[in-house]
């Protein structure tokens, strides 16, 4: 049998198919990619965790079912996600409504008790905004009109606002940059994105003024966290601490003093990023980053291949917020900027944020294995 | 396939656009990748210093090490203080949120005294935040009390330490003084910096004086701490972290010429009395014996003396606290008559070459005040110089002071040192007093005060009016006298041995200016009336000194009490008492070769034949070797 010809007999009996060995949708570059940074995390994280097997056992169970989610979506035809996209999108929102009403949580209502699991239905809308996005855009003709583009923003914003709302500033900030990484894939004009910029310029002032204290202390921490070293601004002081000691080496494995002697916060999530700084220094960070680099460029490849819009935007859009989360987490982390709740992708302890990313991975495996059989 | 699309979708233009977006993505991505990268750049290696300086400051803490403090030994090697375990409650200002609260509690808890609150409040205010502050030494069963409430105070400790001992207790206090926690005015005085580990320090006496060396130099450790300042023992083992540490180097030891067992007879010989004696070896000027009577337990000074165990102390009418032997100012009575009769040959008067007749009172020429013999003393009858000293004529001296003159009574015994501090290596000294014509005229205010009368010439004679002494003073003068002139700085120091090494150095000899120009037949005259004293059965010092088996030279003296011997006053209970005459009594032994001069005073108890002789024949005995010191010693 032909390579030629088993593509063909899979594009007209894709589903039953999908699941036979010779034929599972596996996208090498990427997957190897993501095994040395998830493996390279891993090796952090028992570190981070403390020296701790069953941080590092929990974080590979997380990764399976993270493989699990990316085989998964991979065999998934992308157009059948095209076609549930609308319907995910408005399960999730429905959701999000939910939790709204009945969620529970610490402070910020964001779960949903579902008895055996808890779920965060926020983490879905990652995906679903842009999906939702580029279902709406993928019938119609680029670049968006004004129209088309208020119709966007709606899909953006409500969900944003009910995330928002919990309150989960961080998510809520994260799914308005995959809608809108999204919306500016579709080739919006470069004039509107510069006056959209300024006109953010502008709203800055009122934002603030509907910002929660801790999220005003957090911006103000960041423009000068050494003016309370010991309160707010103690965990970024103490997160650069770790990586400037760090310097171009690294302090070694399992060496890092800011980590072990419990100086840094939020060690095995928020920032693992400073525990790698700390113990591998420079050269691990870039190692680190490069890796991350060649995942987005596989992503961004499979994007400009994908040959429908629908493909096309939703790859562009998973690749660009993947990077957002990589420049936004080591940007706080390093103090370029203020400390909002984004973990660092594949690394971080977590298992939500694992299988979204995995799941992100999958739907561009997909796309990528998927695209000769898709032409327009 | 069919697209339902409106206009009709150009896919390829779309494309175009599409990638156009991709690479500018790209680009972007690349360029805050840079961003990142340069920012890391930034911390890692531009300002790595000051970031692995900041991250050292973080986990290192120095812990300061204290250093052993040297022992004090006696002329025989006998310690006097040494160091024993215990557990001190200490505290680090920093860690504590409410002082006072976590002070009140471990008041509750029975571990401080609730006097002494303001006293430690001052105490961790005067230290630096991050400084431990010992609080209290704890016994035994406290230290075990306060280990199982550990977890209620954070920030209190009890670490285990040394604590200075004085096997010996009272007897050797006022020699020895004591050590106590470093106060706040202490710590304006010393190099803080070596200090850090230290919580006692040299209040009085040796350990005061000789604090330099006895302290030693401190040391440190550096240890790693967690956020939570929990120190993390195995981390240097499994990280290689480089801690440094230095170790402390011990005090040295001190010799003191100081004998305990004559120590221990002076103490027991005058307890229950107030009263000094002090010894001192003529031919050094080591002092043997430094007694103060009623003296207090130093090892609760260095226990941590609590505020009212203090004010019990110092409030005390006999003033245990105070050390009589160096600062009491007492009139020295007869005792002045052997120097006088020196002086009365030493510048050739014709008063020591005639013989005079004691008819038991005495008149200045032109003068109606009759000066007399002491109370319930017969008149003398016929006497020469010998005789006067022997049986303590008050006539004779009388006399002879009248022709020598206050100008040439003064010059003499100053050249004695009385007058003046001796200059001995412990502080606290009083100069006691010598009267003279500018003496006197310095410090009265009227006219007629401030010139000096004939008749106030005839009491200095025998050692009243305005002469005050120290029984330190005395001591010395009487040294001066056994060794015929030869001075010697008294000293308590004879040597030091170095904590470490143990080599010793000896101290040399501290050489005053001998009284050469004193003809050797006249400090034979005095020696032999002085002898007389003790062996003459009419001698005021016989019925103490008459069957001693060792040769013994000796002088009484009875002061009459004017007023109040020292500064303190006394409460009116005591007055009747405070009116008795002071005892005093000087002696050497022996008389060849004097090895050993002791001055002995016995505060208003009666005559120094009666008083102060005893107790200067229990602490010769003991020097000579019959006193059953041993007995005592095991005692302790």
């Amino acid at each position: 049998m032909s390579l030629s010809s088993l593509h063909f007999d899979q594009a007209r009996k894709p589903w039953p198919r999908a699941f036979r060995p010779f034929s599972i949708a596996v996208d090498f570059p990427l997957l190897i990619t993501i095994f040395l940074v998830v493996g390279l995390g891993m090796v952090v994280l028992y570190s981070a965790a403390g020296e701790s097997n069953s941080a590092m056992l929990r974080q590979g169970v997380r990764f399976g079912a993270g493989l699990v989610a990316f085989f998964t979506l991979a065999q998934i035809p992308p157009r059948y996600l095209r076609i549930w996209s609308p319907w995910i999108f408005l399960g999730v929102l429905g959701l999000l409504l939910m939790v709204m009403l009945v969620g529970v949580g610490e402070g910020s209502q964001r779960w949903l008790d579902l008895g055996f699991v808890s779920i965060q239905p926020s983490e879905f809308m990652k995906l679903a905004v842009p999906m939702m996005i580029a279902w709406f855009l993928h019938e119609r003709s680029l670049p968006p009109t004004f129209g088309q583009l208020f119709v966007l923003m709606l899909v953006v914003a409500l969900p944003a606002l009910l995330i928002a709302r919990q309150p989960d500033l961080g998510t809520a900030l994260l799914v308005v940059a995959a809608g809108a990484l999204t919306i500016l894939l579709a080739g919006i004009s470069l004039r509107l994105i510069a006056g959209l910029t300024i006109a953010a310029l502008i709203a800055s002032p009122i934002v603030w003024l509907f910002m929660l204290d801790y999220q005003r202390a957090r911006v103000m921490m960041f423009l000068d966290p050494w003016e309370d070293a010991q309160g707010s601004g103690y965990n970024i002081i103490q997160s650069q601490i770790a990586i400037g000691s760090g310097g171009t080496f690294g302090k070694g494995w399992l060496n890092g003093t800011q980590a072990h002697l419990e100086y840094l916060p939020e060690r095995s999530t928020d920032f693992i990023f400073a525990v790698m700084a700390e113990e591998f220094g420079l050269v691990g960070l870039v190692t680190l980053l490069v890796l991350y680099l060649i995942l987005i460029g596989r992503g961004l490849y499979i994007a400009a291949e994908a040959q429908d819009t629908f493909t096309r935007l939703l790859a562009g859009s998973i690749s660009l917020t993947f990077f957002f989360y990589v420049f936004v987490n080591a940007g706080m982390v390093s103090g370029l900027l203020p400390v909002v709740g984004v973990p660092l992708p594949l690394v971080s302890a977590g298992g939500t944020s694992m299988v979204m990313l995995m799941a992100g991975f999958g739907i561009l495996a997909g796309i990528s294995r998927h695209r000769n059989l898709l032409a327009p | 396939m069919i697209s339902r699309a409106q206009p009709l979708k150009d896919h390829w233009r779309e494309q175009r656009l599409f990638l156009s977006r991709v690479i500018s993505a790209a680009v972007i991505v690349v360029a805050l990748t840079a961003l990142l990268i340069w920012r890391l750049v930034h911390l890692q290696v531009v300002d790595y210093q000051r970031f692995s300086d900041m991250s050292q400051g973080n986990q290192i803490q120095i812990q300061s090490l204290a250093p052993t403090r040297g022992l004090i030994f006696d002329r025989a090697g006998i310690i006097l203080a040494d160091n024993v375990p215990t557990w001190q409650l200490v505290v680090v200002p920093e860690q504590i949120e409410n002082l006072e609260q976590v002070l009140g509690e471990l008041e509750n808890e029975g571990l401080l005294d609730p006097a002494d609150r303001d006293v430690l409040i001052d105490l961790v205010r005067s230290h630096r935040r991050f400084e431990p502050v010992t609080l209290a030494n704890l016994s035994e069963t406290q230290a075990a009390h306060f280990a199982v409430r550990r977890h209620h105070f954070s920030g209190v400790n009890v670490q285990e330490g040394l604590i200075r001992n004085y096997p010996f207790g009272a007897a050797a206090a006022h020699a020895l003084g004591y050590v106590g926690s470093i106060s706040a005015n202490d710590l304006e005085q010393i190099d803080r910096a070596n200090y850090a580990g230290t919580f006692q320090i040299g209040k009085t006496g040796v350990e005061r004086a000789y604090e330099e060396q006895l302290h030693g130099r401190s040391g440190f450790r550096q240890q790693v701490v967690n956020a939570q300042g929990r120190i993390i023992s195995d981390w240097s083992n499994s990280r290689g972290a480089g801690l440094e540490e230095r170790l402390p180097e011990p005090g040295n030891h001190v010799h003191l010429g100081l004998d305990i067992k004559l120590q221990l007879a002076a103490q027991g010989a005058l307890d229950g009395l107030r009263g000094a004696a002090v010894a001192i070896d003529p031919r050094t000027g080591d002092v043997l014996t430094l007694v103060s009577t009623p003296s207090f337990d130093p090892n609760r000074f260095a226990a941590g003396l609590s505020g009212a165990e203090f004010t019990e102390l110092s409030t005390d009418n006999n003033l245990p606290l105070f050390n009589r032997a160096l600062a009491g100012r007492y009139p020295p009575g007869s005792i002045v008559k052997p120097f006088y009769g020196l002086a009365g040959l030493h510048y050739e008067t014709e008063h020591v070459a005639e013989d005079h007749f004691c008819a038991g009172d005495f008149s200045l020429p032109g003068n109606s005040r009759v000066y007399r013999e002491g109370r319930r003393v017969l008149p003398h009858g016929e006497t020469t110089l010998h005789s006067a000293i022997v049986r303590s004529c008050n006539v004779y001296f009388y006399g002879l002071a009248v022709e020598l003159g206050i100008d040439r009574m003064e010059e003499f015994m100053k050249s004695f040192g009385f007058g003046a501090r001796t200059g001995i290596d412990i502080a606290g000294e009083n100069t006691g007093l010598m009267p003279s014509r500018q003496w006197k005229s310095d410090n009265f205010s009227t006219r007629e005060q401030r010139s000096w009368y004939p008749g106030e010439t005839v009491s200095t004679g025998i050692g009243q009016g305005f002469t005050e002494v120290t029984p330190l003073q005395l001591a010395h003068a009487t040294a001066t006298l056994a060794a015929r002139g030869l001075r010697r700085r008294p000293r308590l120091l004879v040597a030091t041995e170095d904590g470490q090494t143990g080599d010793t150095n000896a101290l040399a000899l501290d050489v005053l200016e001998p009284m050469s120009d004193v003809d050797p037949e006249h400090w034979q005259i005095i020696h032999d009336a002085l002898y007389g004293v003790t062996t003459e059965p009419r001698g005021t010092g016989f019925s103490s000194m008459g069957d001693a088996f060792y040769s013994v030279a000796g002088k009484t003296g009875t002061a009459q009490v004017v007023g109040v011997a020292q500064d303190e006053e006394y409460d009116e209970e005591l007055i009747d008492e405070q009116f008795r005459d002071n005892g005093l009594f000087v002696a050497y032994a022996p008389i060849e070769n004097p090895q050993i001069a002791i001055a002995v005073i016995v505060e208003n108890n009666g005559g120094g034949g009666r008083t102060a002789a005893p107790v200067a024949r229990k602490v010769l005995d003991a020097y000579f070797g019959t006193e059953p010191y041993v007995a005592q010693l095991v005692a302790f």
